[in-house]
């Protein structure tokens, strides 16, 4: 089941061909909801249960999908998953849902799913399509952790909600970077991720 | 069958948009019950947010029980309508109508400070609507607290109305002068200090602090007939 072969399709969308910070796709939501790591974590499953599973269901129907509609074929997937996510978070995290508010609807316009669909399920098989879903959804998810955990630490002083820097520290002085909270931090965190990535690449690094 | 015809690609369409209709249907019917549920705990936590409790969604219900000891309907004049749930009132809706069918709920708390008077409010701020409550203490004049959400003002200006720092300048408040003359709360663009009558506005957020303004002037008169009758 873990051939190289598929364990190289989940794990180069994690690294060398990350969704984020190689190919730059799927930016937009990377900076909406980062600021705390809870609602980041729960976009990242969100996202990877969209990917892999309309990779599944377009590669399962591929060889009967009419070639002139396909693409409307694969919104009507995608958004068919994104409302179910949509709904079961409604029911089961509230919270979170309402700080997500938009941001899981907006799955369905995130380039990297349609991108994926279009690009490799549509002419893989099932199995693959899987794999290859599960790694882009990983992929993003991961990049959005990391830049959540840091905007957290650093705009909130907590992480995932708890206190992390002790309170003797506001005493001395110390202040939540506000600015962290902010959108425009999000790309500069994830400039840094790409900066650090491509610095330990050498491979990537173009001229 | 010939995939590139028209005929497939129609029979292909209707039988994906029935099939995706029903599994939408079937979760949003089977996860409905848990979703109202929800919206209820949400808006029992902002009234005991009004009434300076802080609750969660486990704590929320078992909160809400022991505080609010009744709560009831009231139309313009100030009667109570019996045979209504208050706690399911739809202020949208109630605003929309004429002016002798509105209801409009009461809640009657008894918290550790007493007696407290807890009204809804609704109106509009920038982009959508805004809404909240206000507790007032058992003079049915002075402000013991109040809770402000809205949908979608912006981030960092409007949007600081649901802040607990702007929501305790209400605090101690007063609706009435010393003649009984309903005042409201105005929003001020600075200096509301020691002014019973104002509180400072949000800056960069002119909009939303006039809707909120308005929101309390109108939904407060509405309140004035139950107010009045009740006063001591």
């Amino acid at each position: 089941m873990f051939s190289k072969k598929n364990l190289r399709l989940i794990t180069d969308p994690i690294n060398k061909n990350n969704p984020i910070t190689i190919q730059v796709l799927g930016i937009c939501s990377a900076l909406a909801v980062t600021v705390k790591l809870q609602p980041a974590v729960v976009m990242a499953i969100s996202v990877v249960f969209v990917i892999a599973m309309s990779n599944v269901i377009i590669s399962a129907l591929r060889n009967t999908i009419p070639n002139r509609i396909r693409i409307i074929v694969q919104l009507v997937v995608i958004a068919t998953l994104v409302i179910v996510v949509d709904q079961f978070l409604k029911a089961y995290v509230f919270d979170v849902s309402k700080q997500l508010s938009v941001f899981v609807g907006l799955i369905i316009t995130n380039c990297i799913v349609m991108g994926r669909l279009e690009a490799f399920a549509m002419s893989n098989n099932v199995k693959r399509s899987f794999f290859d879903g599960l790694g882009n959804g990983i992929g993003y998810g991961s990049i959005l952790i990391i830049v959540a955990f840091f905007r957290e630490l650093l705009g909130s002083g907590t992480i995932w909600n708890i206190k992390i820097i002790p309170e003797s520290f506001y005493n001395f002085g110390y202040f939540n970077n506000q600015l962290m909270i902010m959108p425009p931090m999000a790309l500069i965190v994830v400039g840094i991720i790409i900066w650090v990535q491509r610095s330990k690449n050498r491979e990537m690094i173009e001229d | 069958m010939n995939r590139n015809s028209n005929t497939y690609t129609i029979l292909f369409s209707i039988i994906m948009v029935i099939i995706v209709a029903t599994i939408l249907t079937i979760v949003a019917i089977s996860l409905q019950p848990a979703q109202k549920r929800n919206i209820k705990i949400e808006k029992k936590k902002n009234i005991l947010s009004a009434l300076n409790i802080q609750s969660n969604a486990q704590n929320a219900t078992e909160l809400y029980d022991k505080y609010v000891i009744e709560s009831f309907a009231v139309n313009l004049n100030g009667d109570k309508v019996v045979n209504i749930d208050a706690f399911n009132i739809d202020l949208k809706k109630e605003l929309k109508k004429d002016e002798e069918n509105q209801l409009w709920p009461v809640y009657v708390c008894a918290t550790e400070d007493g007696t407290k008077y807890l009204f809804a409010l609704y109106g509009k701020g920038l982009w959508g609507p805004i809404w909240g409550y206000i507790a007032l203490n058992d003079d049915l004049n002075s402000v013991y607290g109040v809770y402000f959400d809205h949908k979608s003002e912006t981030p960092g200006l409007g949007a600081e109305i649901s802040t607990q720092d702007f929501q305790n300048q209400f605090k101690n408040k007063t609706l009435f002068n010393e003649n009984n003359m309903f005042i409201s709360i105005d929003v001020v663009k600075s200096g509301a200090g020691n002014n019973p009558f104002a509180v400072d506005a949000v800056s960069g957020g002119t909009i939303t602090s006039n809707g909120l303004r308005d929101m309390i002037k109108i939904c407060m008169t509405a309140y004035l007939g139950y107010i009045e009758k009740n006063k001591k």
